[in-house]
């Protein structure tokens, strides 16, 4: 047995040797950059992003004093698109969050106490899968008016069911049978049964669908603010910008094409990335 | 098989009643509705007098009863905007809605099922992949970004097309264009996997290693298994036909649905968004039901599986 | 004689089950009215096929699940309900050993984490004392610290078993129930871990709650045997008297079908019939459509456990005879 295990190891070694293909080393690289980006946005912004320069308005990208060229305003593109990056995966990274944290801790609920919990939070889910979200966020915001703290939250409902099913799913068949019973028959309160062995034994595959949830939240947040319902001026995100950039097509396209193709990039690395992860944390799932 | 019609019936009546229970409650907690309408000017016994005809005073749970006997009753209140019934307002919409949404998704089909099944049985080849790219794409690019690129490629630069408006046939060529593409490359990508899980099946292989054509294998063993599941995505679209022209529809300026929804919210226009939400939940949730329905009838052993759960 | 550490009177439990394309609810009698007491230091052997409820009965006398009906005492007192702090307490006296000793620990943590695990729950000693009690234990089932790093996943299933051992004994409990703790390794570790369980029982005073298929490893390690069919006891008593002579006809088919050096081989009973279904028990003696000698009554009517000996109980309709009378003679 310790023979075939070891073989096993030393195949899947050698398998992974080819290590990360380049797409995906890639996609890391542009990650790693918005997030330097969202970390510093303001240290490393030539300009501040409501700063005017009148005498220099829409401008085209390559002008000495602004690379990315200016809007009408006379503000700097990459200035705002540098603060847009990190309004877009604050917002992006406190809803995925919020969303994989509601959704796991009801998944584990509804695992835990079986009976209503368990219908309710299906029917929840069940409901909150059927009904577009974009339809329901806009009536949120209809209702409610609109803040940053709201728009974080509201997103943070979106995509909680995934995480619910994954995570009941998951803790009922280790409740059913191995690691969390034996746990539980040594006397283990349900906490540290939840907490210390069933959570990090399903992480890869909550890990996998945050990949699927991030970029998901990344378009509607953007969509939102691009209609205008998002994210409000004098404040700026990537959406947002687009759909300021919308005004301005005939004669300034560039304001809208840089945000565009940073929204379009960091949703397609994420993916990137999931997809990668999922072949090697997940096969089971599709 | 009655069992499993009468559970898909009675979800159906749940996510209803779910969505008014929403409205409710939203509509509730975001304040008082009658400083919402009268304004908080108003002196207090006008307040007094609207919040008694409005039965605003009765318990909680009866004006909750009392909301739901009136949705029943079709009565969805008045657009503050122009006074005229909410209800009135979203059904004129829905024709040029349509207009959009209707073609687009017979595009959609057209262009994406036969793009996925074609990709499936080529696996490997230069059109598979250019399906998978494009289907990538399709989910990477929102669909404002590839409205306001079409936009720039056919209306700026080229000229040929109008960028907004309702005028003739023309203005509706974008964006049906834009609903058709990102619609198309989501649904080649799920043909595609679906095709190919059913191609991996035993009986495939069986079919065909008993000598059966290829061409009889894939038609009579392969797309009918391959349709179950393409059904139901079919489903799903037909259900954001309302939903789904959001965005497309403020890009390009077209008079629709989407379009009221939005300057509603701008507006906080409550009694039109509450219509909206309502319409939209009634499609989703008819179109869920027909697709249960089709699906119990082509698959028998979901109709099994229904009884057990 | 002491009173037993752990009672059990008349326990049942039944399983909804849906059944058939209308989807019928049919009561499943897993564990139909069986009593057992285990005294101090002593091992139990539970012998019987899949289905006959023998794993059920095993949950149940550790606390793990309630019975329907009937009760279990443990040290005199009432077990207390499943997942009360107070039963979550009791852990700590009565653990148990898993068929499958991979599904039973976790395996992204190292074994000696998880052998640490119970006296981290129970709050017993400090951490030094804690680590010294791993050590101790890894050495009590015969593994070395190195061992202790290591993840599941990079241990033989013998070396994952003694792992659960240790961490079930951890607490020092006075009962372990095991079941069918050895019948997933390979037959010449088996041996092995039995052996150490048979020492360290020894050793500790253990009580044991053994369930297991296999009667050479339930001979070599009981005191007393009860064997069970579709729920019930249907035979009870000394584990080397009831090995040499048994009396129910189910009884002498699974030893005459078990291999034992001294014993003619020629006399093998082999069964008929379908194998226990606990769906659908036949009325009457569960067992007389399988059994070469049932009557006409045995159809009819369902046999009681009755004492047949001076340490057997027997239910059957065929075995009330000239031992029933020596027994009113006694």
């Amino acid at each position: 047995m310790t023979d075939a295990t070891l073989k096993d190891a030393r195949v899947r070694h050698r398998i992974s040797l080819p290590a990360i293909p380049l797409s995906v080393a890639l996609a890391v690289a542009w990650i790693a950059a918005m997030l330097v980006i969202a970390a510093l946005a303001e240290k490393i912004a030539p300009y501040g992003y409501t700063q005017l320069d009148l005498r220099n308005r829409l401008s085209a990208p390559g002008h000495v004093a602004h690379w990315l060229g200016t809007d009408e305003l006379g503000r700097d593109v990459l200035s705002r698109l540098l603060v847009s990056i990190r309004i877009s995966l604050l917002i992006a990274f406190g809803a995925t969050a919020i969303s994989a944290i509601v959704g796991t801790t009801l998944g584990f609920l509804a695992a835990h106490f079986r009976g209503a919990v368990e219908q309710i939070v299906l029917m929840l889910s069940d409901f909150q899968a059927s009904m577009p979200f974009l339809i329901m966020a806009l009536a949120v915001l209809a209702f409610f008016g609109n803040s940053l703290p709201l728009l974080v939250g509201l997103m943070g409902f979106f995509g909680w069911e995934r995480y619910a099913r994954i995570a009941r799913g998951l803790a009922i068949s280790a409740n059913a049978q191995g690691y969390a019973a034996a746990v539980r028959q040594l006397g283990a309160t349900p906490s540290r049964i939840y907490l210390r062995h069933i959570l990090p034994n399903i992480a890869s595959t909550l890990i996998v669908s945050t990949t699927l949830v991030f970029p998901e939240v990344i378009l509607m947040e953007s969509g939102l603010s691009f209609l205008g319902l998002g994210v409000q001026p004098p404040m700026t995100s990537l959406g947002n910008m687009v759909g300021y950039g919308r005004e301005y097509l005939t004669r300034a396209p560039w304001i809208m094409l840089a945000p565009a193709t940073t929204i379009v990039v960091t949703t397609l690395a994420v993916s990137v990335i999931g997809d990668w992860l999922r072949d090697r944390l997940d096969p089971t799932l599709q | 098989m009655g069992r499993y019609f009468a559970i898909r019936i009675g979800r159906a009546a749940l996510t209803i009643v779910l969505v008014v229970t929403f409205a409710f409650v939203v509509l509730r907690l975001s304040g008082d509705p009658a400083l919402m309408i009268l304004g908080p000017e108003a002196p207090p016994e006008v307040i007094a007098a609207f919040r008694k005809a409005w039965g605003l005073d009765d318990p909680i749970w009866f004006q909750y009863l009392d909301y739901f006997h009136a949705i029943a009753k079709g009565e969805l209140g008045r657009s503050m905007r122009d006074g005229r019934p909410a209800i009135q307002l979203v059904l004129e919409r829905i024709p040029a809605t349509l207009a959009l949404t209707l073609p687009a998704f017979v595009f959609k089909v057209a262009l994406g099922v036969p793009a996925g099944i074609y990709a499936a049985l080529h696996r490997g080849s230069g059109i598979d992949r250019a399906v998978m790219m494009t289907a990538v794409a399709g989910f990477t690019v929102p669909s404002f970004v590839l409205a306001l690129l079409l936009v720039l490629i056919f209306a700026v630069q080229l000229g040929w097309l109008p960028s907004g408006g309702q005028d003739s046939w023309r203005h509706a060529i974008l964006p049906i264009a834009t609903l058709s593409l990102g619609g198309a490359a989501v649904l080649a990508r799920f043909t595609r996997s679906a095709m190919l899980e059913v191609l991996g099946q035993p009986y495939i292989r069986t079919a065909s290693a008993k000598g059966v054509p290829w061409r009889k294998v894939v038609t009579s063993h392969a797309l009918p298994n391959a349709a179950i599941p393409t059904v139901t995505i079919l489903g799903f679209m037909v259900g954001t036909l309302i939903a789904g022209a959001v965005v497309v529809e403020s890009v390009f300026s077209w008079p629709g649905v989407g379009r009221l929804l939005v300057v509603a919210v701008a507006n906080r226009d409550l009694a039109v968004v509450q219509c909206i939400l309502l319409l939209v939940a009634l499609t989703m949730v008819t179109s869920n039901l027909v697709v249960d329905f089709l699906y119990g009838f082509l698959d028998p052993r979901l109709r099994a599986k229904g009884a057990h759960t | 004689m002491t009173t037993p550490l752990v009672e059990v009177a008349s326990i049942s439990r039944s399983y909804s089950m849906r059944s058939g394309m209308f989807g019928r609810n049919t009561a499943v009698h897993a564990v139909d009215g069986v009593s057992l007491a285990i005294r101090k230091g002593e091992t139990l052997g539970l012998v019987g096929e899949s289905g006959s409820g023998k794993s059920t009965t095993g949950r149940i006398v550790l606390g793990l699940e309630p019975p329907d009906r009937g009760d279990v005492r443990f040290g005199g007192k009432p077990m207390a309900a499943p997942g009360t702090p107070a039963w979550r307490a009791q852990r700590a006296r009565m653990q148990m050993i898993f068929q499958d000793p991979l599904g039973a620990l976790d395996r992204r943590l190292p074994v000696a984490a998880q052998i640490r695990e119970p006296l981290d729950i129970h709050g017993l000693g400090t951490s030094a004392e804690r680590e010294e009690r791993v050590r101790e234990l890894l050495r009590a089932v015969e593994l070395t610290p190195a061992h202790g790093v290591r993840y599941p996943g990079a241990l033989s299933g013998g070396q994952r078993q003694r792992v659960v051992l240790a961490r079930a004994l951890a607490t020092k409990p006075d009962f372990l129930v095991c079941d069918e703790p050895v019948s997933a390794l390979d037959v010449s570790i088996q041996a092995q871990v039995v052996n150490l369980l048979c020492d360290l029982q020894a050793q500790l005073e253990l009580t044991l709650l053994f369930i297991s298929h296999d009667l050479r490893v339930v001979r070599q390690i009981s005191n007393i045997v009860a064997v069970m069919y579709l729920g019930r006891i249907v035979e009870i008593g000394n584990a080397d008297d009831l090995f040499a002579r048994p009396e129910h006809p189910y009884t002498q088919a699974l030893v005459s079908a078990s291999p034992a050096p001294g014993r003619r081989s020629a006399g093998r009973i082999v069964l008929s019939g379908d194998p226990p279904n606990p769906a659908a028990r036949p009325q009457g003696c569960a067992f007389h459509p399988r059994c070469p000698r049932a009557i006409a009554r045995c159809a009819v009517e369902t046999p009681v456990l009755a004492v047949v000996g001076a340490d057997r109980q027997v239910a059957c309709h065929l075995v009330t005879g000239p031992q029933a009378e020596t027994r009113d003679a006694a």
